[in-house]
């Protein structure tokens, strides 16, 4: 047997070259490119009366300006709705550049195109836009009211109303012996990738072909999007995603405005044009996330087992919805975590305000729906004086009780079915890690020091690895080189690495010898996209199919040229030996030679291919009938269902006394995604998870004033955390492996920043005594809470008023 | 706001040492260094990631000095030696890995800990991290972060870019053994 | 987000510097270090036509230290000024606070005076030159003038340098023996504008303080001084009374600033954070004041902590316990 690569914590295959400078993104290409920039609506919801670029046009080195009114055919219509979900019965997108109306701050009204991006923007500053201001519709609380509208045809600015309940909770609700309802607030952040989006268009006049690039989560949705568009045969769009900066979600939206326009102008000029987003224009322009209202009614019993969950969502979806309703449909149903809510009943609102446009962001609703979970488990606690723990424990679907659906349709349409999962190991993990047991000697200590301290805990499960396919490609090369291909992008993943393990692992060859490709509609032109934390599910099994197949071939070619049976073969690092008899062998360069009977022989492993070369039966074929030339093979992957991991974490805080600053003293995961292809990759998506956690929790937030500015479009303000505010990450992991895929893998991309607002509010509400219902929460928030709790305004927990457990005399600190 | 777009910008001559190569090119003096040495001189190791000297992605080293070359101007390097991310591979004690690449202890450090995903925010905590060593050669983890604490990265949570910077210290201190 | 267009002028001394500003007037702009500066250009919040960029003008980088101040050239960097020991022997409150403004990397770039001529409430080093009595030295088409802070600052980004004047120099008054200082700050981000910092000069003879004063970032519209003296003159530190009279001393504060709302923090929370601070920080300057000489790594190792600093924890989240 090889090495063991799949599993092990190998290093990436990427990194050479990223640290060395070798990376490609996209404002690294195209140095002979024109420049594209933007005016941008200034308002948040205005007519658009008059465009003057008398001025602009003057400006040496502009080359084009173009308007709404210039974009022809299908340029100038609206943008699709990509996910037309039938509840969705008010969809409205924006147009590539605005017609008529604005309806946010950032939207595109005219693009200059000119010979670089000073010269564009210097047009920029010199055109003149009147406007007609209109009423403006900012926070979900005003677009609820209804009493002004963002699109004049949108009744209540509701874009989609939706329902699903499974059981009589009304009848449940009515017979619990308790109910509580809480109401929840959660806040706008954004995915903030480091590297914004962009695009490169090079229009080939000769060939009528068009080559694109872009800063994209799904390049053959690009490249199918544009072509539409612009009208071309798909055959002649290519699209490219090179090196990704980044994308938590943002990228996976097309085709972005930029995304259409910038390929257009390179062919209506005959000149490759590029447009790099700058950070104000990603701030305002590109898409936030998070932004709820819920209510939860729950019924429960004496021992805090759930008997009626009742939930109520308005989600803010901001001014269009080109990615639909998967954010609040993800909220609704991912909502339950690893619980059975005994009768549940989900109702929400998509509601339409004058923001940019709300699409999903690492997490994808489930932060959201973590926190109202989480937040009633802790509320269910309070009320009956049980363990945090203990009642979460109590409500747990159990293994044996797996696979459990919930008879809810998640987001793709398919049943929410759990297919595997030890909630109860995950815990007792968690417990042992975190030092939960020792907490309240702990409290007690710091407490006698004057110090406020508090433990918090969220647990999720998320469902990852959404359909419909992707696909895998594998090529061996005569020289032994092995090329893989998977349409689906990167954004830092490590996906050249692990895609690598399992070929390595799969087909017996050495991890050096693997080339990996993604994101490339030239190499794969089948594949869906980088979402969902579902690359290592989809490509994964997908190339791990793809390259039984080519085993299989290779094995077949193989036992004939050695004259003995495949099945006493083996590959052994790039070599196919007989079991036993490693020295009757030939490596998979030489299989690859063979499996592509060549008439020219253009170099000496050609030669050794020709029909000239050695002998052959004279009454077959050069090429068996049932076989293709070349030692490669193509499978796809398509799973009936989305595979469910989850996770449970739990932090320390601790909040000064005088001032509410929030510190996190210890954060705790655990986590798990089924079998795990490599450990330090793993391990690295939770950390940058519950870094964005921690930032959605106590750091970021969009301040929109009225008028629909937002206040904070920029690094300075927009408070994305530095090392200076991240803990110290303790992360363990438990591997239940899937049933539904050949690996036995989940999806690990998004995991760790779900339950971290959960998480955070439930220390602090252990730290301050009073519940914590909006996040993300400020030292001065705090403060304010805390006058108001002083005041009255907020009543304190009921654990506050109970006699604490046995005091116990040894304590034991828990450390990091 | 005065609109003063001269009908021709005037073109500056600015010369400056980049990784050591004396490079020339005449640009308006409104050339952002980071432009200059991206555009202008196509090395686009050094990223920009949000020209308003905030996430520290452009950092270069001038004069060995970390700066955020979007808050220079070409114009203003003139004459100073400027060290970007490509600079960092032909260091004194940079080696050349089993890859093929030459790497400075920072650069294999973070390759060998998983201090980058995407990679884009790189570079800028790389020049941070090299200048940073020269003047503490073995700090603790505390100090570690401290040294990174001016970059943004929104892929790592800076777990492994905290390790990343002591094990450069430790990759340093054993390279400077082996000169010795 | 790239600057528009300007005309760059490169003087190579004082007099050409202020020849070009005298020609450009109210059109012209002074870059230094710009870390303030070129964020607003790029963003195109500003576009003077002519930058008198005065990088290479001779003589204005070096630091000097007298009996009565140290004296900061416009082209010492922050970086510089923070390295300097005998700058840091002769006012370690430089240092104290130095290692509060921004990121090692701006402060490699920027410089001391430029922060001071660019007036801005959030800066710390306006309110260190307040606190230390200081003065800008400037150089004007009449020769060269010097400006006390307290007529320099005029109000938000606004002081009163002409012009077509150039500020050449900041001198920092130093302390009488026995004084100790502290700088403090708390912002949302380590190296972010300070929602609230506060600087102190305590000095301590016979056992008891004679003298102390402080100034504030972010906290009032221009920077001022607070003289605590009434309230801490001739109480002894550590005794009975002391913590009266801190709590006293913070009171003061509480009357004397005038804190500003804005998104991060609200103008009260401000005000509670400042006198907090205060409270915190009067303690260390009474400490230092009793310590005779500056330990330098003790000040370089308190860069990181802000507020944290000074509540007491058990271990030490943010990574601190794995050392």
């Amino acid at each position: 047997m090889t090495t063991q690569m799949f599993g092990a914590p190998i290093r990436r295959k990427e990194d050479p070259r990223l640290v060395t400078g070798g990376g490609r993104y996209l404002d690294d290409l195209g140095h002979d490119a024109l420049a594209a920039a933007f005016v941008r609506s200034p308002h948040a919801h205005a007519r658009i009366v008059d465009i003057d670029a008398s001025e602009a046009i003057e400006v040496e080195g502009v080359v084009g300006i173009y308007v709404h009114e210039d974009l022809p055919g299908r340029v100038g219509e609206p943008l699709p709705l990509l996910i037309p979900h039938p509840t969705l019965t008010h969809g409205r997108t924006g147009y590539a550049l605005a017609k008529d109306e604005v309806n946010h701050v950032g939207e595109p009204i005219v693009m200059v195109v000119a010979t670089d991006r000073y010269v564009a923007e210097d047009a920029c500053q010199r055109i003149r836009i009147t406007y007609d201001q209109l009423p403006v519709v900012v926070g979900i609380e005003a677009a609820r009211s209804g009493e002004l509208l963002v699109h004049d045809d949108v009744p209540d600015n509701v874009a989609a109303h939706m329902l699903q309940e499974v059981g009589d909770v009304d009848a449940a609700m009515a017979s619990a012996p308790h109910t509580l309802t809480l109401d929840l607030d959660i806040e706008r952040s954004a995915c903030m990738p480091m590297e914004g989006k962009g695009v490169y268009a090079r229009w080939d006049r000769d060939r009528g072909e068009l080559r694109m690039y872009s800063s994209t989560q799904t390049s053959t949705g690009v490249r199918a999007a544009v072509a539409a568009k612009l009208d071309l045969p798909l055959a002649k769009v290519e699209c490219i995603a090179p090196d990704v900066g980044g994308g938590f979600g943002v990228k996976i939206v097309h085709p972005w405005p930029e995304e259409v326009l910038v390929p257009w102008a390179a062919i209506l000029l005959g000149r490759p044009v590029k447009w790099a987003e700058d950070r104000r224009e990603h701030f305002i322009s590109a898409a936030h996330e998070r932004g709820q209202l819920q209510r939860v009614t729950v019924g429960f019993d004496d021992e805090g087992h759930l008997l009626a969950l009742d939930v109520k969502l308005w989600h803010d979806n901001g001014a269009y919805t080109p990615y639909g309703i998967i954010v609040p449909i993800i909220t609704s149903t991912q909502l339950l975590g690893p619980y059975k809510p005994g009768t549940y009943r989900c109702e929400f609102w998509s509601l339409y305000t004058n923001t940019v446009l709300v699409t999903p962001y690492r997490g994808a609703g489930r932060p959201q729906g973590c926190f109202a979970m989480e937040r009633t488990m802790d509320a269910i606690a309070d009320e009956l004086g049980l363990d945090r723990a203990e009642v979460r424990s109590r409500n747990f679907i159990l293994p044996s009780e797996m696979p459990w659906d919930h008879g809810l349709l998640f987001q793709d349409g398919r049943p929410l079915k759990y297919d595997s999962g030890d909630f109860p190991a995950s815990l007792a993990k968690l417990k042992d890690l975190v030092g939960w047991d020792d907490f309240a000697d702990y409290r007690r200590q710091a407490e006698a020091e004057g110090r406020k301290v508090g433990l918090g805990i969220g647990c999720y499960v998320e469902g990852t690895g959404v359909g419909p396919y992707e696909g895998g490609h594998i090529q061996i090369e005569t020289s032994g080189r092995v090329n893989v291909s998977t349409g689906l992008t990167s954004q830092g993943q490590g996906h050249e690495t692990v895609f690598a393990q399992i070929v390595a692992q799969e087909l017996g060859v050495r991890m050096e010898d693997v080339f990996v490709t993604t994101g490339d509609t030239r190499k794969m032109a089948y594949a869906v996209g980088t979402f969902a934390s579902r690359a290592a599910v989809m490509s994964g099994s997908a190339i791990a199919l793809a390259a039984r197949n080519v085993r299989a071939k290779a094995l077949r070619i193989a036992a004939d040229a050695l004259e003995v049976s495949p099945e006493d073969l083996e590959i052994v690092e790039g070599t196919v030996r007989v079991k036993g008899a490693p020295a009757t062998s030939m490596s998979l360069g030489t299989v690859s030679v063979l499996s592509n009977p060549l008439r020219y022989a253009f170099d000496e492993a050609a030669k050794a291919a020709t029909q000239f070369a050695g002998t052959f039966d004279p009454d077959k074929p050069p090429v068996a009938d049932d076989e293709e030339p070349g030692l490669e093979g193509k499978d796809f992957y398509s799973p009936t269902q989305a595979t469910f991991a989850n996770g449970m974490h739990a932090a320390i805080v601790e909040t000064d006394p005088v001032t509410a600053e929030i510190k996190i003293l210890r954060y705790c995961v655990i986590h798990d995604c089924g079998t795990m292809i490599n450990p330090m990759i793993v391990e690295g998506q939770v950390h940058g998870g519950v870094a964005q956690g921690v930032g959605g929790a106590l750091y970021e937030r969009m301040a929109y004033d009225e008028s629909g500015q937002l206040l904070n479009a920029s690094f300075m303000d927009f408070l994305m955390p530095y090392a200076s505010e991240v803990p110290t990450i303790e992360a363990d992991h438990l591997e239940t492996p899937s049933p539904l895929n050949p690996l036995g893998i989940k999806g690990a991309g998004e995991a760790g920043c779900i339950p971290v607002s959960a998480v955070i509010a439930s220390a602090i509400e252990d730290a301050e005594g009073f519940p914590i219902t909006r996040m993300p929460i400020s030292p001065y928030d705090l403060w304010e809470l805390r006058r108001r709790h002083a005041d009255g305004e907020i009543p304190s927990l009921h654990r506050t008023s109970r006699t604490t457990s046995t005091p116990s005399t040894s304590s034991k600190e828990p450390t990091a | 706001m005065t609109d003063t777009t001269p009908a021709t910008e005037t073109l500056h001559d600015v010369t400056v040492s980049v990784n050591g190569v004396r490079h020339s090119a005449a640009v308006p003096a409104r050339r952002l260094l980071s432009d200059f040495v991206r555009h202008d001189l196509e090395l686009t190791g050094t990223h920009v990631g949000c020209e308003h000297g905030v996430c520290g992605a452009c950092t270069v080293l001038v004069d060995g000095q970390p700066m955020r070359s979007c808050l220079m101007f070409a114009v203003t390097a003139q004459d100073h030696a400027i060290t970007t991310v490509e600079g960092l591979c032909s260091a004194p004690d940079a080696r050349t890995v089993p890859t093929g690449e030459s790497m400075n202890p920072v650069q294999q450090a973070f390759a060998e800990c998983h201090g980058l995903q995407c990679g884009f925010c790189t570079p800028g905590f790389l020049t941070t991290v090299t200048a940073y060593l020269e003047e503490n050669s073995s700090p603790t983890s505390e100090q570690a972060r401290e040294a990174i604490s001016g970059n943004l990265c929104r892929c790592t949570g800076y777990q492994n870019i905290v390790k990343s910077v002591l094990r450069a210290a430790e990759i340093k201190a054993e390279r400077a053994e082996e000169h010795a | 987000m790239k600057p528009a267009p300007f005309e760059h002028h490169a003087p190579l001394t004082v007099e050409q510097a202020v020849s070009v500003l005298t020609e450009v007037g109210h059109d012209g702009k002074v870059l230094a270090g710009g870390q303030s500066l070129i964020p607003i250009l790029n963003m195109r919040l500003a576009s003077p036509a002519h930058l008198v960029d005065i990088n290479r003008v001779a003589g204005l980088d070096t630091v000097e230290v007298t009996a009565e101040a140290v004296r900061v050239g416009a082209l010492v960097r922050h970086a510089g000024l923070e390295r300097s020991e005998s700058a840091y022997a002769a006012l370690p409150l430089l240092r104290q606070a130095l290692v509060n403004v921004a990121h090692p990397a701006i402060r490699n770039r920027g410089t001391t005076v430029g922060s001071i001529a660019h007036a801005d409430a959030a800066g710390e080093m306006p309110a260190i030159l307040a606190l230390t009595d200081g003065v800008v030295e400037v150089a004007g088409p009449s020769g060269t003038r010097e400006i006390a802070w307290s007529d320099f600052f005029l109000g938000a980004l606004e002081t009163s340098l002409a012009a077509e004047e150039l500020a050449v120099a900041v001198r920092f008054g130093r302390f009488p023996a026995g004084t100790g200082t502290a700088f403090t700050e708390a912002a949302r981000r380590h190296g972010d504008y300070a929602m609230a910092g506060v600087g102190v000069a305590l000095t301590v003879a016979d056992g008891v303080v004679s003298g102390a004063r402080a100034s504030f970032v972010s906290v009032t519209d221009v920077p001022s001084v607070l003289d605590l003296g009434p309230v801490l003159d001739g109480v002894e530190p550590g005794s009975g009374e002391w913590d009266a009279a801190l709590d006293t001393a913070a009171e003061a504060v509480r009357g004397h600033v005038d804190p500003e709302g804005d998104i991060h923090a609200s103008a009260d929370y401000r005000r509670m954070l400042v006198t907090e601070l205060t409270r915190r920080v009067l303690p260390q300057a009474a400490d230092r004041a009793t310590t005779p000489a500056p330990n330098a790594a003790f000040d370089r190792g308190s860069a990181v902590t802000t507020l944290s600093s000074t509540s007491s924890t058990a271990f030490g989240g943010q990574g601190a316990s794995h050392d």
